[in-house]
């Protein structure tokens, strides 16, 4: 048949069903042959297992991804293989419309810039950098004889590629659609690294158990030889200690408080307060409505799943898809309640923000991607902060080093708490520098990463022990863990901060 | 709106941080937003003014009838530029009318190259004359430099004293013999042998440069010797490479390195070695990973702190809003999916031209996307462009035109925003890549720029007359 039939090898086996050639015959007469006429967003366009979900009726009417381009002849994938001289225009070979990734992977032009950026790359030899990660195993995997390199599950998801990269490939994307792949097909599900991968990066359903028992699940965490215990069995370092387990979390003091005190119907913000406020540091969560609510916001805590990074990092697509669908319908009726959403990790902000879009076509992704900010971005935005903190200050003077994660940067948050405290009355506070923490999450949590981790964070530890402050900053839970494991230091969020500098009773 | 500011910067490169200090020290307030992290570290790290006159004419006249360019007929001829230039301001008169060292003038590009000296400190030599040295690039050819790191300038190559380019067996794209060879072939006037060394040949290729750099930095241990000494051992046994005719052996004066001894402590990294091999110590610059690019950017990002700019990269500037009268009330930055207006009292744009996608372009034409000013060229496409890939390229002056105080026009030559100003490779006129005036030209745009935005944001001359 047609040059339609040589593409049959598309990668997109997710919601879009089956690539049976019966399918594809169907879909891929058009009007402009050769051309996906499908807009991103619209389609399922990486791979994201889903099995057991049964492609709705819209979706088997949707063309599925032309990951390939759709192009196969000079002549624009036309019927024809004639080249006209008279009429040929070289651009011609290059329909229009989304190309999927292969808009991504044409645009690398080989600077190196993302290699450069990488800090894993920087320390570990055996790691080939986000450039082979991204579009140079993207091209590889085009035909379905290659494997993906296992070094992908070495890449730590900071992101930090994704603004390095001059010529916006989405390499991200890439690591993210290539871990999904490479764990879906190539790793065997009953290995140990398989089993401790997955309880890591579910860590929201381990962490909802030992909540209920928060005391006893510290005094277990905190036995001697539990953490050992955790490197033999599951490759989980027993070098770090496990975080404490808030004795309430932060929805139970919210119940109990009676949920907002400020009613605005004007001014409504959703807290997507993530895992570990809820569970380890309801401090932040805290902080984070007493503040929205000296501001004169309304506070809605709608019911939430994990944001999915640790997910996304560990290429547990199916985990977090199923989560991500939870989160998308509460946090879609916040949104039609008047709400912005607000999160206080820049890891989860990021994730909803960039990743859902990028990896789920679920109803409303893009809304809740639109209207997703970090909290004290978005303070900066729509309030008068440097006003608000004119006359602010803290008793005592108290110096902090902050440090600014890789999730943050690429939302340009990376200089928002050192801008926002340095001229306030009693706060001294240094930027550490742009190194990663190392931790990137769950990464830093296994066993045979931990030493590379500790390498990459090297070099904030000893700017974080050259600078004046005793109490680390950062926006970001695991770079908390990391900052305190290096130095020792107590490490505060921003809202924290706010909330002590500015004027709330309470 | 919180997000408020005197002077707004989109870009985040030379011209864009030029552009925030000079507005800075006008006493503006001021924020500068970047789309990616600087462009810098892809950047040699010489800064130059201008070291080639082009010509702008062909050789023999084009023909007449529709363009030629790209179908293979009748193809034209260009003469070769004028130079290298021994002094670059003598020579801005003979540039087009358009250019914006023309527009600007002589004093523009002073003023920023004044200004570069001051940020960068001793770090950069050149600022003691108006004339270009002379420094060998990546791929052995001479390039001529208004200004160039301490790290190069034992390198330059007016000197006659006799050189060593070492090269390493597992930095496939540096040939140093060939490097050599082709500075011999350029008529330089000292003797040059390139050596080829075995070094750190475990790092792993991706990450490679900055793995050298990282190594001789902090002079970590590679296979149990510290790697300035491990280095200094390796190129040693070429110390006397160099054979005159006669069978002659001369021990080399100084040795030239691609650019990745060292990052934060590359004055430390050379003096070691200048002193482990008894000659002065010298940096090729490379292409990308710069790591002089890399220094510069660590360097002026540092000085934007210190000078009380406010910055942030990640999120592009897509658009503007204006109010009646015309002016750009604030500028609209994309934060994944929401667009946030940015409002200041005057803007300058400093995105880049069309490689750093400051410039848009497609089959139908040539646009500046965050601002949509007026970009002039021709109607048909195929006069964007002529035959001679070396020619006059009518695409490399692509760009925005700006009036003597640096702001944009439109296509009747009127100012297009009373309180925009632009900066850097988004300006058009210059052939920056032929000229070797990329840095000179934001240096002068980026000066201007700033200097008359800042002044027009704090008297407010951009309010419309009451």
């Amino acid at each position: 048949m047609t040059a339609h039939d040589e593409h049959t090898e598309h990668e997109t086996t997710g919601n879009a069903g089956g690539n049976d050639d019966e399918e594809h015959d169907e879909v891929g007469h058009d009007a402009q042959p050769g051309v996906p006429t499908l807009g991103r967003e619209e389609q399922p366009s990486i791979f994201v297992p889903d099995d057991g979900e049964p492609a709705t009726a819209e979706r088997r009417d949707a063309q599925p991804a032309a990951t390939d381009g759709g192009v196969k002849s000079a002549t624009g994938g036309s019927d024809s293989t004639e080249l006209d001289p008279g009429t040929y225009d070289p651009v011609d070979v290059f329909p229009g419309g989304d190309l999927d990734l292969r808009d991504g992977a044409d645009s690398c032009y080989k600077c190196t810039s993302c290699d450069t950026s990488c800090p894993v790359a920087a320390v570990d030899d055996e790691f080939p950098g986000p450039k082979f990660q991204g579009p140079e195993q993207w091209r590889l995997k085009r035909k379905d004889d290659h494997d993906i390199d296992d070094s992908i599950t070495s890449c730590s998801n900071c992101m930090r590629c994704d603004d390095a990269c001059p010529s916006s490939v989405p390499l991200s994307q890439m690591h993210n659609e290539a871990r999904g792949q490479f764990v879906e097909r190539q790793m065997e599900k009953l290995s140990r690294e398989y089993v401790r991968n997955r309880i890591l990066s579910n860590y929201r359903f381990f962490a909802s158990i030992a909540s209920k028992v928060p005391r006893l699940a510290n005094f277990a965490t905190s036995l001697p030889g539990a953490m050992w215990l955790a490197e033999k069995t599951l490759g989980v370092t027993g070098e770090r200690e496990f975080p404490p387990f808030a004795t309430q979390t932060f929805r139970s003091w919210w119940r109990e408080r009676g949920g907002a005190q400020v009613e605005n119907p004007d001014k409504r913000v959703a807290y997507f307060h993530g895992c570990y406020s809820n569970y380890n540091t309801p401090e932040v969560g805290k902080a984070m409505v007493r503040v929205f609510e000296h501001f004169g916001y309304e506070v809605l805590v709608p019911p939430q799943k994990c944001s999915g990074t640790p997910m996304f990092a560990n290429g547990m697509l199916k985990d977090a898809r199923r989560h991500a669908e939870t989160n998308v319908e509460e946090l879609v009726a916040a949104i039609g309640e008047g709400a912005d959403i607000i999160a206080s990790c820049t890891s989860c902000s990021m994730s909803l923000r960039q990743e859902y879009p990028e990896l789920f076509d679920i109803h409303g992704i893009e809304d809740v991607s639109n209207h997703t900010f970090e909290a004290l971005e978005y303070l900066r935005i729509y309030e008068d902060l440097e006003e608000a903190l004119a006359d602010a200050g803290l008793d005592r003077e108290r110096a902090f080093a902050y440090h600014a994660p890789c999730h943050a940067r690429n939302q340009g948050l990376e200089r928002q708490a050192v801008e926002t405290f340095r001229d306030v009355d009693g706060v001294v506070i240094e930027d550490v520098g742009d190194s990663c923490s190392g931790i990137s999450g769950t990464y830093g949590w296994k066993a045979e990463k931990y030493e590379t981790s500790m390498k990459i964070g090297e070099e904030m530890f000893e700017h974080m022990e050259h600078a004046e402050g005793e109490v680390g900053m950062t926006e970001c839970p695991t770079c908390a863990m990391q900052m305190e494991h290096g130095t020792g230091y107590e490490i505060e969020h921003p809202l924290q901060l706010l909330e002590d500098a500015l004027p709330i009773s309470g | 709106m919180a997000i408020d500011s005197d002077v707004l910067v989109a870009g985040g490169g030379l011209a864009g941080i030029t552009a925030a200090v000079a507005a800075a020290r006008e006493g503006a307030d001021v924020r500068l937003v970047s789309y990616k992290a600087s462009t810098l570290r892809q950047a040699s790290g010489l800064i130059d003014a201008l070291g080639y006159l082009p010509p702008t004419e062909p050789a023999k006249p084009l023909r007449d009838g529709p363009p030629t360019a790209g179908r293979g007929v009748d193809p034209d001829e260009w003469d070769d530029p004028e130079g290298p230039l021994i002094d670059p301001f003598e020579a801005i008169d003979r540039l087009p009318e358009d250019h914006p060292y023309r527009i600007l003038g002589a004093d523009a590009l002073r003023d920023g190259l004044a200004l570069f000296d001051d940020l960068v400190g001793d770090a950069y030599l050149g600022s003691h004359t108006e004339r270009n040295a002379l420094l060998p690039t990546f791929g052995g050819s001479v390039k001529p430099t208004a200004r160039y790191p301490r790290a190069a300038a034992a390198g330059i190559a007016s000197d006659d004293a006799s050189t060593l380019i070492v090269g390493f067996r597992s930095l496939t794209e540096f040939d140093a013999r060939t490097f050599a060879d082709r500075l011999t072939a350029a008529g330089v006037p000292f003797p040059v042998a390139g050596a080829e060394v075995e070094f750190a040949e475990a790092f792993r290729a991706d990450a490679k440069i900055t793995r050298f750099a990282g190594a001789l930095d902090l002079d970590q241990p590679i296979d149990g010797t510290p790697a300035r000494e491990a280095l200094a051992k390796a190129v040693a046994p070429h110390l006397h490479d160099i054979v005159d005719a006669d069978g002659g052996v001369e021990r080399v004066d100084r040795i030239g390195f691609p650019a990745f001894l060292g990052d934060e402590h590359a004055d430390e990294v050379r003096a070691e070695l200048a002193d482990r091999l008894g000659a002065d110590v010298f940096e090729i610059p490379m292409g990308p990973p710069s790591l002089p690019g890399l220094r510069l950017e660590d360097r002026l990002y540092k000085a934007l702190d210190a000078e009380g700019v406010r910055f942030e990269t990640g999120n592009p500037v897509v658009g503007v809003e204006t109010d009646d009268a015309g002016r750009v009330e604030h500028v609209l930055v994309d934060r994944k999916g929401r667009e946030i207006p940015y409002s200041a009292e005057t803007f300058v744009l400093a995105t880049g031209g069309l490689v750093g996608k400051g410039l848009d372009s497609d089959r139908t034409g040539v646009r500046e996307p965050a601002f949509d000013l007026h970009v002039p060229q021709p109607a048909n496409r195929y006069e964007w462009f002529v035959d001679d890939v070396f020619g006059e390229q009518p695409y490399a002056r692509f760009g925005v035109r700006p009036n003597a105080r640096g702001q944009p026009l439109d296509a009747d030559g009127e100012v297009q925003y009373i309180n925009v100003f632009a900066a850097g490779s988004v300006v058009g006129g210059a052939d920056v890549a032929r000229e070797k005036s990329a840095s000179g030209v934001s240096l002068a745009t980026g000066h201007v720029a700033g200097t008359e935005a800042a002044a027009a944001a704090i008297e407010g001359t951009t309010e419309p007359a009451q």
